[in-house]
């Protein structure tokens, strides 16, 4: 600052409008600014900048030291984060896709989710495990999964899915700062890539400066009364868009964005639930055994009298994903299958 | 980071005093001149529709695509010694590979636009080209095609036959853990592999010398006790001869082999890929394979106008059959969308 400045006072959270994978990288860089521990690392989120923007120049701006390309070794390098968070730096890892877990996933499960446990509370593992997630433009059986319900149930590490640019940028700060393990996913569909079609909520109003979403809180996405839509990341861009449909015709859809899966804020399913008394739960993650279960169980562990109809889920039907355009799209939770559910729960 | 020695200019390695009679020359250069062909005529067909701009989700051929171009060397040097009761798996960069391993095109193309006639009935796409006729099948996780190989080597080898499984991967996937546990185990067991790696000194925008401690993955093999060679140069009669000698090795029983061809990617890692990573881009198509070994076959009056047109004419027609089959094909009925996860 120079004397002629006029000194202003941050004008408290002035905004502007960003797509969610620049919301996200201005969480890191701000962060990176911030604490000279942070890094990143990851297969090409170097020069390419992450093959889905979740890096973008910032190799220009903080170099090769602290933007960091690996060889293909994700046990190699999500271990190389575990032990670096262990030693107090907070990095930041990328799993290109969530997908490849496969290939890594003793590091993440035995080791990044267990070793707080394991060592009494003794030892901390302050590390975000990034990784794209999702479907929808014919990328196949192994590049399209969502995968959260799995990371979800291994006990030990934060999972959080933000569905547009504000969340992306407060759950990335939040996680960066975050003492435990983070997995934080991110659909490709949300991003506001160029290449990939999307939907306008991709782009959004994004808190200037320091912006905090706490982990461990969901977000009425619209209000409403007469039914309950539970879900979260790109599926919330669809529900909302049924729900506009439908508020033309007199039925007020409530949209619950979960935004964390661990910790899952219950009181935030259970409140709505009591209001309208129908449940619809939305899940881009296969249909059993995951997400969607616990969050019928949160319901009726609590008081299944609750509900005044059958809930439904709309999730991938227990099939990987397919490749065909059409095969895809017909499981997947698009658009006209939330609105069948919805139909069906309020007997329309 | 690794450049090819030699400027495209300069005589290629082929011209000098091939050890093949021209017969077998004549066919690696068809092989080429198909997989070329064919790879061209997909980039066409998934950049047809993908518009206004580009929209990786959108037309006949939707999703990501890597292409081959420049690595077909590889193909039809290694291929050239299978029948197709040899198993090949390969990557995420599958097609010269099937299509010099014999796989029926317009099974390949329907599966590649995604139609009921495919390989996988448009279930798997182009990453994942399962024929259970040549033995052939890929994988989109790096690395993960090189375990399985080593299951139908283990299987060819208990029915007591001479069949071989070549696994085939890139160089950036030479520093996954699957590719060295495979390496130890076959070689532990001398199952009938060879483990072919192509080095096209990039993965994705990684070159191949950041991420690699050692400058030949053809060194690594020495760690497990089998034998390693590099091929230089992108050369298909070295790739031809590298190969000769390490499927003669797995069927004869005496275990696997690693050969790694610094072989080139013509274009990018996916389609869409602009590669402002890539430094040596301009001089890229100077490195083409293709005009190089035809050069060296007219020069060495293997070949002459007339037959590389006959060449390159029954090419296009073999591929644009392909292609037509495609796209008349059925699609896939949306209600039976959960089918064949179960026999
Ligand atoms: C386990 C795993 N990690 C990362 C990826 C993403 N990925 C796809 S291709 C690729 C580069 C592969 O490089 P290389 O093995 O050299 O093959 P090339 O693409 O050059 O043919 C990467 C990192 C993947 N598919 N699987
Ligand atoms: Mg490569």
């Amino acid at each position: 600052m120079t004397i002629t400045d006029t000194p202003t006072a941050p004008a408290p959270q002035a905004s502007r409008r960003l797509t969610t994978s620049k919301a996200m990288v201005e969480a890191i860089a701000q962060e990176m600014e911030r604490d000279p521990a942070v890094v990143y690392l990851g297969e090409d989120v170097g020069a390419y900048g992450g093959i889905f923007s979740s890096t973008t120049d910032l190799l220009a701006r903080f170099g090769p030291e602290r933007i960091i390309d690996t060889p293909i070794s994700e046990t190699a390098f999500i271990g190389l984060g575990i032990g670096a968070a262990v030693e107090g730096m907070r990095p930041i890892v990328e799993l290109m896709f969530a997908d490849f877990m496969g290939v890594c996933l003793d590091q993440i499960y035995n080791h990044m989710a267990k070793i707080h446990f394991e060592s009494g509370g003794n030892v901390r593992v302050p590390m975000v495990l990034t990784t794209a997630v999702g479907g929808g433009y014919s990328d196949g059986a192994q590049h399209s999964q969502c995968l959260w319900g799995t990371f979800a149930h291994l006990p030990g590490m934060k999972v959080v899915v933000p569905s547009n640019p504000a969340d992306a940028k407060g759950l990335m700060t939040s996680a960066i700062r975050d003492d435990n393990p983070v997995v934080y996913m991110f659909h490709k569909g949300v991003m506001g890539l160029a290449w990939m079609a999307k939907n306008a909520r991709s782009v959004g109003d994004v808190p200037d400066g320091e912006h905090l979403v706490p982990i461990g809180k969901a977000a009425v996405a619209r209000p409403g009364t007469d039914v309950t839509v539970v879900t979260l990341s790109l599926s919330v861009h669809h529900a909302l868009d049924v729900a506009e449909k439908l508020s033309g015709e007199g039925v007020e859809v409530e949209v619950i964005d979960l935004r964390s899966l661990v910790p899952l804020e219950r009181e935030a399913i259970l409140t709505s639930v009591a209001k309208t008394g129908h449940l619809v739960v939305v899940d881009e993650d296969y249909l059993s055994f995951g997400l969607s279960g616990e969050v019928v169980a949160t319901v009726t562990d609590h008081d299944p009298t609750m509900l005044k109809a059958p809930v439904h889920r709309v999730a991938v039907p227990d099939v990987p994903i397919p490749y065909a355009h059409g095969l895809e799209y017909a499981v997947l939770p698009r658009p006209d299958r939330i609105e069948a559910a919805i139909r069906r729960s309020l007997a329309l | 980071m690794t450049m090819h020695a030699e400027p495209s200019t300069s005589p290629a390695a082929e011209t000098a005093a091939s050890a093949l009679d021209a017969p077998t020359r004549t066919a690696l250069f068809e092989t080429m001149v198909l997989c070329r062909t064919y790879e061209e005529a997909i980039l066409r067909e998934y950049h047809a529709d993908k518009g206004p701009g580009f929209d990786i989700g959108k037309g006949l051929v939707p999703g990501e695509m890597h292409l081959s171009a420049g690595q077909e060397p590889v193909a039809a040097g290694v291929c050239a010694h299978l029948t197709t009761d040899d198993a090949v798996t390969a990557t995420h960069r599958p097609h010269h590979l099937a299509i010099a391993h014999g796989m029926d095109l317009r099974a390949m193309t329907a599966e590649i636009f995604g139609r009921e006639t495919g390989l996988g009935r448009g279930r798997g796409g182009h990453m994942h080209l399962f024929d259970p006729a040549t033995h052939f099948s890929c994988s989109g996780i790096i690395a993960e095609g090189y375990p399985p190989a080593l299951g139908q080597a283990f299987a060819f080898q208990r029915k007591q036959t001479d069949r071989v499984a070549v696994a085939v991967t890139g160089e950036g996937a030479a520093n996954q853990g699957a590719f060295h546990e495979s390496l130890n185990l076959a070689a532990r067991w001398s199952l009938p592999v060879v483990f072919v790696v192509e080095d096209n000194d990039w993965a994705i925008s990684v070159p191949r010398d950041a991420a690699t401690a050692v400058p030949s993955n053809a060194d690594r093999a020495a760690a497990y006790g089998i034998p390693g060679e590099r091929v230089e140069d992108n050369d298909v009669e070295a790739v031809y001869a590298a190969a000769a000698r390490a499927v003669e090795r797995a069927r004869s029983g005496a275990g696997p082999s690693l050969i790694e061809i610094h072989t080139l990617r013509l274009w990018g890692h996916f389609e869409g890929d602009a590669q402002g990573y890539r430094p040596e881009l301009a001089e890229v198509p100077s490195h083409d394979p293709i005009p190089r070994y035809e050069k060296a076959l007219r020069e060495a009056g293997v070949l002459d106008d007339d037959a590389v047109q006959r060449i390159r004419a029954a090419a296009a027609e073999r591929v644009e059959d392909a292609i037509a089959y495609a796209k008349s094909s059925p699609l896939p009925d949306p209600a039976s969308a959960t089918s064949y996860v179960f026999a």
